[in-house]
């Protein structure tokens, strides 16, 4: 069983729609007793860092996440924003973020972009797989999938970063590190390669 | 590569979806939600609705209609109509849509673009900007409640006060050409794009790939949007939902 994480931020329900599609059980919850019985999370999220991560906080479900995560090992991902808060810290907030996967979230630098438009990064983007990681099974990278965000990923390791876009620099947009993984595009916005990482994931 | 957005633009008019000309003569040309599970098996690039009725008759944003609309959607969607206040934008986005827009609202209080980035982040807020071209000196200028009421602001000074605000993108609408499948205000783009530095949206006058192509040539990256082209076959405009696209893209 998928718990789609609803702790009051991003969009559950159309990520629900995919696993539903996909004929994947899958619940949206933010029941203490249904998590722990999940075998794998997804966390979404939009908006700005520091709200998004202080809506998790008050939803209370960061001990029974952490349980789970840190402490069982089960399988996460994070979704646009719920990928930003997988970090340690942002450009865009002055909370910590979980540190699951350790790195800083960056505002991306317009001046390294050449041509209009600069910032937001928004629409399709090719994307260039940095690993044989099973997630990306069947997806069509040249295709990529849909951007929305000016701040991205910006990993220690450089082990734990899966995926970039190019956009200006070489941007993080998949990050992983053992079983926390965090995807900086929009899987459930991004047609057929979203569905991939979708159904991928379930198998991992 | 960061690809053009060849955008299908839908009108919301009394529970139904409707095509204007010159923002006039609503021609009924579907069901929001039917038209939502047509252009997921089409794969398109983003989809955005307008609620004309909302700002002309004040009334709020249809929140049960966005929910359900999200919920079909497998692609990044637009709204605009009738925001006024940033509490509504979260809301929106909480029903599953990346982007709102904001208008009539905007040019009377500027300030909302800036409380609506600060609410759901800059990267979600659009600024629509319904523009008629000048007959006596060149220029536009700008236009809400569907054409009826003119703003005196110069329309290049708003866009950049709009970005310099928190708007990630600016969507500019020509009622000249809304419905008339000529083609893009081509000079317009080049303007709008010279100005700001954010992502920008042409709509109005498109009526075949070719004409989007030649908008992404004149302005490179851009976001093309249109009506009529996504919902009309043929000369006697019968109703076909479809999703033709420059074939370079």
């Amino acid at each position: 069983m998928i718990a789609i994480v609803d702790y009051g931020s991003g969009n559950v329900s159309a990520i629900a729609d995919i696993f539903k599609r996909l004929k994947l059980p899958h619940t949206i919850t933010r029941d203490h007793a249904e998590l722990k019985v999940a075998d794998r999370f997804v966390l979404p999220g939009v908006g700005a860092f520091d709200t998004t991560m202080r809506t998790l906080k008050e939803s209370g479900l960061i001990g029974v996440l952490s349980d789970e995560v840190q402490g069982r090992g089960k399988k996460i991902m994070g979704v646009c924003v719920g990928m930003q808060i997988l970090g340690d810290s942002s450009d865009e907030g002055v909370l910590p973020g979980l540190g699951w996967i350790p790195g800083h979230i960056r505002r991306i630098d317009p001046s390294t972009i050449n041509g209009l438009p600069k910032l937001p990064h928004m629409g399709w983007n090719s994307v260039n797989i940095k690993s044989d990681s099973p997630l990306f099974e069947g997806v069509d990278p040249e295709r990529g999938f849909y951007f929305l965000h000016s701040y991205y990923f910006d990993a220690n390791d450089s082990e734990s970063v899966l995926a970039t876009v190019d956009y200006g620099n070489k941007l993080p947009c998949v990050v992983g590190s053992g079983n926390v993984f965090g995807f900086q595009f929009h899987p459930e916005k991004s047609h057929s390669n979203g569905m991939a990482v979708f159904r991928n994931f379930s198998l991992l | 590569m960061l690809r053009s957005r060849i955008i299908p633009c839908l009108l919301l008019h009394q529970g139904g979806l409707v095509k204007t000309r010159q923002f006039k003569e609503p021609k009924y040309v579907g069901d929001p939600l039917n038209a939502v599970k047509i252009f997921n098996e089409k794969e398109v690039d983003e989809l955005m609705f307008v609620d004309i009725d909302a700002t002309a008759e004040s009334h709020e944003p249809n929140m049960q209609l966005l929910r359900s609309l999200a919920v079909e959607s497998r692609m990044p969607l637009c709204y605009g109509g009738g925001v006024t206040n940033a509490d509504q934008a979260s809301r929106i986005v909480a029903t599953g849509f990346e982007k709102v827009s904001v208008s009539a609202a905007a040019l009377v209080r500027p300030a909302l673009i800036r409380e609506m980035s600060e609410a759901i982040g800059s990267q979600s807020v659009a600024v629509t900007i319904d523009v008629k071209a000048n007959r006596l000196f060149a220029g536009h200028t700008m236009y809400t409640h569907n054409g009826r009421q003119k703003h005196k602001q110069p329309l290049l000074e708003f866009c950049q006060q709009a970005v310099l605000l928190g708007a990630g993108e600016i969507i500019i609408n020509s009622i000249d050409r809304d419905g008339l499948m000529e083609g893009y205000d081509l000079d317009l783009a080049r303007q709008v794009r010279g100005a700001i530095d954010t992502p920008i949206t042409m709509l109005g006058g498109a009526g075949t790939a070719a004409h989007m192509q030649a908008l992404i040539d004149a302005v490179g990256t851009v976001g093309a949007a249109a009506g009529s082209m996504f919902v009309f076959k043929g000369p006697y405009r019968a109703v076909l939902i479809n999703y033709a696209r420059p074939p370079r893209l």
